[in-house]
């Protein structure tokens, strides 16, 4: 399972600043059973946007969110709301924040930090999108993760060791994932995100306690520790 | 005068680059010192360049002092985490090293120790920070410092990068953060640099331009191929691949470049990578 938090309502809502309308995605996977994502938090976050100040479009919870080709098909009937908003809240974890990125060319502001994915990748499983940073980057980038999409995990730009748009360290395979989120934000006219300095990460958050970094299996087996063997 | 003052009043500066030997024998690295003694501004002093392990940055900027050249202390993110950049500045300051150039590095999978962990905890952004913060009396951890450092900070951009402006939106932000000079990426092409420095003139920065030596035709060949940010035009390949004198070619090309660009910018950076002996030829050559 993806362990997901909610991030603290004012770095959401500083996220939305100047941004009037927006449509919320929920997920009933992973995020459901986190309480972060589910139809009681999309509910509750309707209501703290609008008490802020803002116009909620509409919302839908999808069933799994980090399946890219669900949630395309998810989203189309509510192409209306979508294209009415100014931005996507997004509440899950890092994975299914850019599935969405990846299917809608809008904004999509993470609402959670990703804690734990409990050897689990999510369904959209062609590559690694998310490290469990448990400080969500993704509102910065454009809906791209610069930590795994970035050789060096670079938070402030491209390193000057792109070539060509590849990346110095897998030029075959790997493309610059600083130049993925320049072209992103570009597309999506907010290049002033790349401007901001970001600060030192706090990789103190890459070490949760254990019973969140950890399987289901991992709380049966301090059970079975408790049982001695006959 | 340091590069400091130098740069406030408006004096063109000659920095290059000396890289310490792989192994203790420091012999050609002071002989290379020599040479360059009164002929240059400052001379950067490399850490681990291309991820190549050997003598580091802080102990040759130190031999440096000695030998009677004003030192860059080069500082790449890739090997040490905060902890290790933020002490290794103290060390710098104690042993009267004013210059730095906070760089990210290149990752290690380039270099003689590809199995090595890359720890970029904090970028060149981040760690242009922290020294600000060392410079301010306290450290990224809050904690207040006796007695604080002060140094004349750089960094690096490429001017040459495509697209060039995910460099200059960085540049921005390490200015911010408190880059006081730049040195940039090798520039073979003059209109290119006219261009970027068009671009990046409201930061009112002084940026001194790369010039990386040509050794052959085959080494512009392979920059071209493999070093980002690098393009040598097909002309000057052509131009050393005919010459018989290829050395004295290389040296020519360079000084040719430094006057095509220097009324562009504030200053030249000449990497000479391993070619160290032949920077006085080119000031020569250039009339600096």
């Amino acid at each position: 399972m993806l362990v997901s938090e909610l991030k603290p309502w004012e770095e959401i809502l500083g996220y939305l600043d100047g941004e009037g309308r927006v449509f919320i995605v929920g997920c009933k996977g992973c995020a459901e059973v986190c309480q972060t994502g589910g139809e009681a938090q999309v509910a509750e976050a309707k209501q703290k946007l609008e008490e802020a100040g803002k116009t909620v479009t509409g919302s839908t919870v999808v069933d799994f969110l980090c399946d890219k080709a669900l949630v395309k098909l998810r989203l189309m009937p509510h192409e209306e709301e979508i294209v009415a908003a100014d931005s996507l809240l997004v509440m899950t974890c890092g994975v299914g924040v850019q599935a969405t990125a990846a299917v809608v060319d809008k904004v999509t502001h993470p609402a959670c930090n990703t804690v734990n994915q409990g050897g689990a990748r999510g369904e959209w499983r062609g590559s690694e999108r998310c490290r469990e940073c448990g400080d969500c980057l993704l509102d910065m980038t454009g809906g791209i993760c610069p930590i795994t999409a970035c050789s060096k995990s670079l938070i402030n730009g491209p390193c000057g060791g792109a070539k060509d748009g590849r990346c110095e360290v897998e030029p075959d395979v790997r493309e610059c994932g600083w130049q993925l989120i320049y072209e992103r934000l570009k597309k999506l006219n907010r290049l002033d995100r790349m401007k901001e300095i970001v600060p030192p990460k706090a990789y103190s958050k890459m070490e949760p306690p254990k019973h969140l970094r950890s399987t289901i299996m991992w709380a049966l087996e301090q059970q079975e520790k408790e049982v001695p063997a006959p | 005068m340091s590069l400091r003052d130098k740069l406030a009043s408006g004096k063109f500066v000659v920095t290059t680059e000396v890289g310490p030997p792989k192994g203790v024998d420091i012999e050609e690295m002071s002989k290379n010192a020599g040479l360059l003694k009164g002929k240059i501004d400052a001379a950067n002093v490399t850490d681990q360049q291309s991820s190549v392990m050997r003598l580091g940055s802080l102990a040759g900027c130190y031999l440096l002092k000695q030998w009677g050249l004003e030192p860059v202390f080069q500082a790449t993110c890739r090997d040490r985490n905060r902890l290790a950049l933020e002490s290794d500045f103290l060390n710098a300051y104690v042993m009267g090293i004013e210059n730095a150039l906070c760089l990210t590095g290149d990752h290690v999978s380039l270099g003689d120790h590809p199995d090595a962990k890359p720890v970029f905890d904090l970028d060149s952004v981040s760690l242009l920070q922290a020294v600000k913060e060392l410079e301010q009396g306290h450290d990224l951890g809050g904690k207040e410092l006796k007695g604080s450092p002060h140094f004349f900070l750089g960094a690096s951009v490429t001017p040459g990068a495509d697209p060039v402006e995910p460099q200059i939106l960085k540049m921005e932000k390490k200015v911010k953060a408190g880059a006081q000079f730049f040195q940039t990426q090798a520039m073979y092409e003059p209109k290119q640099f006219e261009e970027f420095m068009k671009s990046v003139s409201h930061l009112n920065v002084p940026v001194l331009v790369g010039i990386v030596l040509l050794r052959s035709a085959a080494m512009a060949r392979f920059m071209n191929k493999n070093v980002a940010g690098i393009f040598v035009p097909e002309s000057l390949i052509e131009e050393m691949d005919k010459a018989e004198k290829k050395a004295d070619k290389g040296i020519e090309i360079a000084a040719r470049l430094i006057n095509e660009m220097k009324d562009m910018c504030q200053g030249v950076h000449i990497m000479a990578i391993g070619m160290e002996d032949r920077v006085p030829a080119i000031l020569t050559a250039a009339g600096l």
